[in-house]
């Protein structure tokens, strides 16, 4: 994954609140490999005539500006490869999930905190996201937006996390010798309770 | 003077970065059949499972609940081998679609003690909040991040703002750790608590049995939270300690986690309190587990809405054909659904039998055990029998109905009443429209045919 400190394009509004990982990606799509592309599944069952994604000014959009909550719900990664796959770079949002902005991150895509109630009225239109300064620009509108510094970072470089943590494997390794002294059970996963059942959970009631 | 959830943090704190990144360590990894997207990127880096002792598999997300003729959806068939194929290949012990222990992730894990108080707990899976009702940290992560935890056993977090949440008072009769929930949602938003590590705490909370603890903690991601849990006491360590992988010296490990509470005195970032004399059965109306409210209570006027709100409203009243000033109890359901990691274990099944014991369900549904270790136990106490005399299908364990990736679909327009935890559109199947209640609501929404208070059908019962 390369970083990235800039991007321009295509802007398009979406107001709805809550939009859900459910709705991002409908469940029965997500036992196709990621090889197949995953932009098609994109808001599936909200698409049609109306939906602003596919009025025909939204076509090649690559900033995705919507209501509170956005990406809220299941961590399903899947949200996030079909928004990349569709092209999407940047999602401006009040607010997200926890878990979806992680996921966003970890696959280059901005998620970009700030009030859009201004800029929805004004789209489709191009946006430029400096994502250094923290500025959305376009529509006739300036504003600034916040995210995470770690998150920050890590969309500037392009980091992998994996090979972030490669550097620090002695470390790993001490922690996790002090914490099999601390607490052994953890590793004893040997079942112990012969019966390899339930104990039958107390508290039946008469 | 340290909060549960900072005495949680420490002991895992590996390292912290300059920029406040910390590297965590993770106890226990739970892994189902979603997690092929992780697998792959293991693969694509030839990089072999870190700790494979520490990781355990389970098939719940695709395997059918009906089970007598083997897999005959093919999708579906690939992603149970995937998941097993993976497992053998990297040494990870699997709960597979035959093995009884088998079952929907969050309920085997703490049934058969793997998850243990302390612990450290991550699963590509949002509802692994759950898992805090031991006393544990466990948060739900993506797909890259669980090829992280694969290849390092670590996991990279911000630390979390804490948030502890007092229920003051005590649950009235027919009130369950799901009112709590969805009333605690409702009142703060599905976004209420994000960014915040709960603590679930006060009288009403330390009543609750191991297994209401789940539940209330299953739901926090629905209310934002990064992660939920009640600080371990006498009631979970009775739960506890005949767990098949309980510790071998138990009381050594009991003494160790005894100190899991928060001090007097700590300091939270964020106190709220929910008065339990306001909670009343609730079932939502929308399709945001926010959408919630008493059963005594009319569907919400989008007119009469705080402006910002109006527009959501009608447009969920649009989608769940329901008419503003509706009374609750008015709206006919066609179906009905026990199951999901958030409500199918024992006590919830006895819970929804007490209503259903000699009574037939006015519309079809169906029951999903939380585990086939759970419903085995169910059988043994006869539930079974008061599901089927009642008209409702028994099927096995697994997601079943609340996910819509296994073959368990509400139809497009139909009404269901669902003890799950998203009323999301389409999250049961594409049209679906899905009430959020507890299972005895749920029982009460099948023996009426309608959504329904169950306090009066609990008379002289239970
Ligand atoms: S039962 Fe539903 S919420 Fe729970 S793990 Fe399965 S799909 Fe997720």
């Amino acid at each position: 994954m390369s970083g990235w400190t800039h991007h321009q394009g295509l802007a398009v509004g979406m107001a709805a609140e809550n939009i859900d990982t459910d709705q991002l990606i409908p469940a029965r799509f997500m036992s196709a490999p990621r090889s197949a592309g995953y932009g098609r599944f994109l808001l599936h069952d909200l698409r049609g005539p109306d939906f602003p994604l596919d009025a025909p000014g939204a076509k090649g959009a690559s900033v995705l500006v919507a209501g509170r909550n956005f990406g809220s719900g299941s961590s399903r990664e899947a949200a996030v490869y079909a928004l990349v796959d569709a092209g999407f770079r940047v999602v401006i949002a009040p607010s997200f999930g926890d878990i979806f902005a992680a996921n966003a991150v970890n696959n280059g895509l901005l998620p970009a905190r700030a009030d859009t109630a201004a800029l929805l009225p004004a789209l489709p239109a191009p946006l430029d996201v400096d994502l250094d300064a923290q500025t959305i620009t376009g529509a006739g509108q300036a504003l600034g937006f916040d995210i995470d510094p770690v998150w920050k970072t890590k969309l500037i470089n392009g980091w992998d996390d994996i090979d972030m943590t490669a550097s620090y494997r002695a470390q790993i390794a001490q922690f996790a010798a002090k914490r099999r002294e601390q607490a052994p059970w953890i590793w004893d996963t040997s079942e112990r309770n012969a019966n390899r059942g339930t104990a039958p959970t107390p508290g039946r009631p008469s | 003077m340290r909060t549960l959830f900072d005495k949680l943090w420490d002991a895992h704190v590996v390292l912290t970065r300059e920029d406040g990144a910390s590297l965590l360590w993770v106890d226990r990894h739970y892994v189902h059949e979603g997690s092929h997207h992780a697998f792959a990127k293991l693969d694509a880096r030839g990089l072999a499972v870190a700790e494979p002792a520490l990781t355990v598999g389970v098939a719940d997300h695709y395997v059918p609940t009906r089970r007598g003729g083997g897999i005959t959806d093919p999708d579906i068939a690939r992603m149970v081998a995937t998941l097993e194929g993976n497992a053998a290949r990297h040494g990870v012990r699997l709960f597979g679609l035959d093995d009884p222990r088998q079952g929907i992730v969050h309920v085997t894990g703490p049934e058969q003690g793997l998850t243990l108080p302390g612990m450290l707990v991550v699963c590509g899976d949002s509802h692994t909040s759950t898992h805090g009702a031991l006393g544990a940290y466990g948060f739900g992560i993506g797909a890259t991040e669980v090829a992280h935890v694969l290849a390092t056993q670590t996991v990279w977090q911000k630390k979390p703002a804490r948030m502890r949440l007092n229920f003051h008072g005590t649950a009235a009769p027919g009130v369950g750790a799901k009112d709590m929930a969805l009333h605690w949602i409702a009142a703060l938003g599905a976004d209420g608590a994000r960014g915040h590590a709960v603590e679930y705490a006060g009288p009403a909370v330390r009543a609750l049995s191991v297994e209401g603890r789940l539940t209330l903690c299953n739901l926090s991601i629905e209310g934002g939270a990064r992660c939920g849990m009640v600080a371990p006491d006498q009631v979970l360590f009775d739960w506890l300690r005949a767990r098949p992988h309980a510790p071998a010296d138990f009381d050594r490990a009991a003494e160790d986690w005894a100190g899991l509470a928060t001090d007097a005195g700590a300091e939270f970032d964020r106190e709220e309190s929910i008065d339990m004399g306001l909670v009343a059965p609730v079932v939502t109306w929308g399709t945001s587990p926010e959408d919630a409210a008493p059963i005594t209570a009319t569907v919400p006027d989008p007119a009469r809405a705080p402006e910002g709100k109006a527009a959501r409203i009608a447009q969920a009243l649009d989608y769940m054909g329901l008419r503003p000033g509706q009374k609750l109890t008015e709206v006919a359901v066609d179906q009905v659904f026990i199951g999901s990691c958030t409500n199918a274990r024992i006590e919830d099944l006895r819970a929804a039998a007490a209503v259903l014991a000699g009574r037939r369900a006015k519309v079809p549904g169906m029951v999903s055990p939380g585990s086939t270790l759970v419903k085995a136990q169910a059988e043994g106490e006869g539930l079974d029998r008061v599901f089927r005399d009642a008209g409702l299908d028994w099927v096995a364990s697994g997601c079943s109905m609340c996910v819509g990736m296994n073959g368990d679909l509400v139809p497009p327009g139909r009404r269901c009443a669902s003890s799950t935890n998203r009323n999301f559109r389409g999250r049961q199947g594409p049209g679906a429209r899905t009430h959020l209640m507890s299972p005895a609501m749920v029982a009460a929404a099948a023996v009426t045919g309608h959504l329904a208070d169950v306090r009066p059908l609990l008379r002289g019962r239970a």
